[in-house]
């Protein structure tokens, strides 16, 4: 290993020849065509800055898109909540309707770095950056999010189910698209959730296991009719366990369900084994464990169970 | 490279400028207008040590590309105490606490607790701990920081300060 100056990566800054601040989408998405792949988007900044840095980016210009119109905001419109591309993770985690309506997403967001990366990280940038275990990535995928993504040939919706495609890329081409938009359903009555996170410190660290879990009953109580079970870093991307959501969808609410619940995710998930983040081993069995609690709290909170 | 303007506010004082477009904030402060206070670490957003205010957000200014301070206002350690060199109140409590050893956290751990105190003027511990979690501390220990924050807070109360 080499240990001249130069290689360390903090003595090799950032070279760029433009940073762009667009105030129209258009002007921006004009500005990414004229760049021709040598430009890249930026919001909050604190992965592209790092990527910069390491050398896994390299273009000539960043477009800076914090000041484009309506890109800042969470809103309420009928059933759907909607959070503009640079919501930061700060004023998610501290939002009043988040935090009644997408409570795993508040606790998500209020996990991910430390305050001052919260303070301009967006959210948006979080899905965008494709990790495995992205703080507000496993529970959007969970809440059934989908994006809006805009380009010169128009705007597209794409599902966070088939948003995330290997670890570190996503179905979204930031030299030449812009994501503008997160929009997912606000939990109802009859359903319940569950965010649980397991990490060496409880700040400036990425998880070693990280679950959100909806559920959704039926009016008397006694069912489960859908249940979402988000989970990272189990595979490669952020990860829905679909085979124990079948299991789930119309089975009873009791101990049992939730112990075969439990079981099915442990043989669905993939970890890989990590000297810093713990075995695969040990990881399977905390899956285990957190489908558990996991769906015991959330069908606490939906009233179904009872504590 | 073609250089860009700036301008914004820094501690309260207009700046206009000529920069290059890929300059970090933390090195605009300390290499071009000499704010030494504000310290680098890492360098990658672990340490905090590097903290500033934007608009009233604390924020790592060694991962914030200068430009994205354009029309905003930040404010450094350097912009806490009065005119007449007379100390905040949380650096007053900082020092009477003894919640500084070799000082190099403490410009990220007062602007921390700072942004926190502008929110929420009477933080429990809880609260206190979790805005200063994004800065690193390797010689006092947190507790005296803690008291100092808590110790600020009570002062603040009692006597408004502009």
């Amino acid at each position: 290993m080499s240990y001249e100056f130069k290689n360390f990566h903090w003595a090799r800054d950032i070279r760029i020849d433009n940073y762009l601040m667009p105030r129209t989408l258009d002007e921006a998405l004009d500005f990414l065509e004229k760049h021709q792949g040598k430009a890249q988007v930026i919001a909050g900044g604190t992965d592209v800055i790092s990527q910069l840095r390491h050398r896994d980016l390299e273009v000539d210009a960043l477009v800076d898109i914090t000041r484009l119109p309506d890109m800042d905001g969470i809103r309420q419109d009928g059933e759907m909540i909607t959070l503009g591309a640079c919501v930061t993770h700060a004023q998610t985690a501290l939002s009043p309707l988040v935090r009644e309506k997408a409570a795993i997403l508040a606790k998500g967001a209020g996990s991910l770095g430390s305050p001052q990366i919260r303070n301009i990280a967006t959210v948006a940038g979080n899905l965008v950056s494709g990790h495995p275990a992205a703080d507000t990535s496993i529970p959007l995928l969970a809440l059934n999010a989908s994006v809006l993504i805009a380009s010169r040939e128009g705007q597209r919706v794409v599902p966070l189910t088939e948003f995330f495609l290997d670890k570190g890329r996503t179905a979204i081409d930031c030299r030449r698209e812009i994501l503008i938009q997160i929009k997912f359903p606000a939990m109802q009555g009859n359903q319940g959730s569950c965010h649980l996170r397991l990490s060496k410190r409880q700040s400036l660290t990425i998880a070693i296991l990280v679950m959100a879990a909806v559920v959704k009953v039926d009016p008397q109580k006694k069912i489960i009719q859908e249940a979402a079970i988000a989970m990272g870093p189990v595979a490669p991307t952020p990860f829905r366990a679909l085979q124990t959501e079948a299991l789930l969808a119309g089975a009873a609410v009791c101990k049992e369900t939730i112990e075969r619940a439990a079981e099915s995710a442990y043989a669905e998930a993939n970890p890989i084994d990590s000297a810093i983040w713990g075995s695969a081993q040990y990881k399977r069995e905390m899956v285990k464990v957190f489908v558990r609690r996991g769906l015991e709290n959330a069908l606490i909170e939906a009233e179904a169970l009872v504590d | 490279m073609q250089k860009v303007g700036l301008s914004c506010k820094v501690n309260g004082k207009k700046v206009d400028l000529e920069i290059q477009p890929d300059t970090m904030l933390v090195d605009l402060l300390r290499d071009t207008l000499r704010l030494t206070g504000t310290k680098e670490g890492c360098r990658e957003g672990e340490c905090g040590a590097c903290t500033v205010l934007l608009d009233g957000l604390a924020v790592n200014s060694c991962l914030i590309p200068a430009l994205k301070a354009q029309g905003k206002s930040v404010v450094t350690i350097e912009g806490l105490a009065k005119a007449e060199g007379q100390l905040d109140n949380l650096q007053q409590h900082f020092v009477a606490e003894g919640a500084v050893q070799c000082g190099f956290c403490t410009p990220g751990m007062i602007l921390n607790a700072k942004s926190l105190l502008d929110r929420i003027p009477d933080p429990d511990d809880k609260e206190i701990r979790y805005a200063i979690s994004g800065v690193l501390c390797r010689c006092t220990g947190y507790q005296k920081i803690v008291h100092a924050i808590k110790a600020a807070s009570h002062d603040k109360q009692q006597i408004p300060q502009g």
